[in-house]
């Protein structure tokens, strides 16, 4: 299966990414490649299997609920690009 | 001493023949000299030396584990409190983790030393190191050609004898088609063996971590640190690690090893095939017994990994987003477009492919076509195998469908450079252990590897079925310094 631009544009705005219009083009030749590669699946008839997730089907485990970190915030925010009164400084999100 | 194995450099520390410190400066000074191999991106000589001399105070005072004072490389993607973790990417390139993964505090505290951090292909996206933000790495048996990947970095570090031993890890071959490609020994345990926490995740249902070495001998000892169940990674298994050292040197008579036909078809190059079987014949002649199995969804593998491994990693790279750690663009309007512009200038083409790939398999309208079906494709390729260890106790082939390849001859093709990894995804979509030991070179001299694919939780037996071929056959002790 193949996809245009419109549908590139589309999908990097879903993944948070900028395209360079330059790179465009590129990208829809190559995406179109992976799905083209992908599309084989479609030889198998799967109806009725199980889908699956894991390897041996692994179950999550739970576990209490309790504190097991200590507080580290001066070593965390030492890593931000950007940090204020002991926050993570992000541009505005609500005006 | 950078010829010994593991276990004769820690009967060297014992006897006092060297000391880690001294031990640590040779492998330095190796790294040094060989820095064209780029098999590093951070070297960490002050910290190394001092991990060195406790651990000479260690030996000094007889408290000695296994691993005190053997330097040791570990892939640039686990996370060491204190040194660079860049995972290959741009995006990283600041980023100094707060805690270590388990793995490398296994590794600490056991006593061994930290060279440094190796070079890969970014977030383990990439099959022969040219991904990699700090540029290629060199295959060292041949420097026109790639160490494999992603794990190459590790790779060519222990085949160019900068390191005794390295980690790597292992999503859909990066251990094992290094290790092919550079002649060396590389496990990739069952899914579950190894914890994966802060291990920087890829693909979480089918990372893991293993040894990349010389030897199944020297493996083993690696793979018992390793090893073991944690709480902090959900998907660890408690199970029982039994002594891999104790199990190599078991009898192979009467081991029935499965060929599978879809390996060993007409697309197979010849002369892979035919080093293969000349190292199936080995194992004939120590006891073992050849049965044909057949692996009938096995051609599906890439298609259906990529479908998985690219949704899982948009779900996990989603986090790098220049809010909280790692690059931020420098000038943005809002916070749409500082996540936009810290990512496009953050990770590479790679990368952003497979996020793309991923965001659309898992988007509104495509979910049941790409995801779902590939889910259920991944059941068919492990039941596949559940039904091919009836009839044997492991299964052989080849690693790689070729030997290292020349640097840019698929880097513009990654459907090409996707099929690489053909014949070693499709243990990690079922989570079997699998390891790449050196079967021979082929007509350039470049190394061949010989692929063994064992039961779940089997890396002992699988240790075994390598040491006993590495008895009985010298490639793995070709080194490319004296091909």
């Amino acid at each position: 299966m193949s996809i245009n631009n419109d549908d590139v544009e589309k999908i990097a705005h879903l993944a948070r990414l900028a395209i360079n219009p330059g790179q465009l083009e590129t990208y829809t030749k190559n995406l179109s490649g992976i799905l083209n590669l992908v599309e084989q699946m479609n030889e198998v008839d799967t109806d009725g299997v199980a889908a699956m997730a894991h390897p041996r089907d692994t179950k999550l485990r739970l576990r209490d609920d309790l504190v097991s970190e200590c507080n580290q915030r001066e070593k965390f925010l030492k890593l931000a690009p950007a940090s204020e009164n002991g926050l993570f400084l992000v541009p505005k999100v609500l005006d | 001493m950078h010829k010994k194995s593991l276990q004769e450099l820690a009967l060297g520390l014992a006897n006092k023949d060297f000391s880690s410190v001294e031990l640590t400066r040779h492998f330095l000074g190796r790294i040094d000299a060989h820095q064209d191999i780029n098999a590093f991106i951070t070297v960490d000589r002050e910290g190394s030396l001092l991990q060195a001399a406790e651990a000479d105070k260690l030996l000094g005072a007889g408290e000695a584990l296994p691993l005190t004072g053997i330097p040791l490389a570990h892939k640039d993607i686990f996370c060491t409190d204190g040194l660079r973790t860049s995972c290959g990417s741009k995006m990283l390139d600041n980023f100094i983790a707060p805690y270590d993964a388990t793995l490398i505090r296994k590794f600490r505290q056991t006593g061994s030393v930290t060279l440094g951090k190796t070079n890969m292909d970014e977030f383990a996206m990439g099959s022969s190191n040219e991904t990699s933000y700090y540029g290629p790495v060199l295959n060292p048996w041949n420097k026109a050609h790639v160490p494999g990947g992603s794990s190459g970095g590790s790779a060519a570090a222990v085949a160019a004898q900068l390191a005794p031993a390295a980690t790597g890890t292992d999503t859909g071959g990066s251990i094992r088609q290094p290790a092919s490609f550079c002649g060396l020994t590389g496990l990739k345990p069952s899914y579950g063996r190894v914890s994966r926490y802060g291990m920087i995740a890829f693909a979480s249902s089918l990372d893991q971590a293993g040894p990349m070495t010389h030897s199944a001998a020297d493996a083993a000892i690696l793979l018992q640190t390793m090893s073991g169940f944690d709480e902090r990674d959900s998907t660890s298994v408690d199970i029982a690690v039994p002594d891999f050292s104790a199990a190599l040197e078991n009898d192979l008579m009467g081991l029935r090893i499965g060929m599978p036909i879809e390996f060993f078809n007409d697309d197979l190059d010849p002369g892979i095939a035919s080093i293969t079987m000349d190292a199936l014949r080995e194992y004939e002649k120590i006891g073992a017994e050849l049965v044909e199995i057949s692996l009938p969804n096995s051609h599906l593998s890439v298609p259906c990994y990529y479908v998985l491994a690219p949704a899982e990693a948009s779900s996990n790279l989603s986090r790098f987003d220049g809010a909280r750690y790692g690059y931020r663009t420098a000038e943005y309007d809002d916070l749409l477009d500082m996540y936009k512009k810290t990512r496009a200038e953050g990770f590479g083409d790679e990368v952003k492919r497979r996020i793309m790939i991923g965001a659309y398999a898992l988007s509104a309208g495509y979910y049941d076509a790409y995801y779902l079906k590939a889910q259920k494709i991944r059941r068919l390729i492990s039941d596949d195998f559940t039904r091919a260890f009836e009839k044997c106790d492991v299964i052989a082939g080849p690693t790689a469908p070729e030997t290292a390849f020349r640097f840019g001859d698929k880097s513009d093709d990654p459907v090409a450079m996707y099929l690489n990894d053909i014949y070693t995804i499709s243990v990690n979509l079922a989570g079997l252990p699998g390891i790449s030991i050196p079967a021979g070179l082929d007509k350039d001299n470049l190394p061949v590897g010989l692929q063994l694919i064992g039961q779940y939780f089997d890396e002992a037996g699988l240790l075994n079925v390598a040491h006993r071929y590495q008895q009985v056959t010298d490639w793995h002790t070709l080194s490319p310094q004296q091909k």
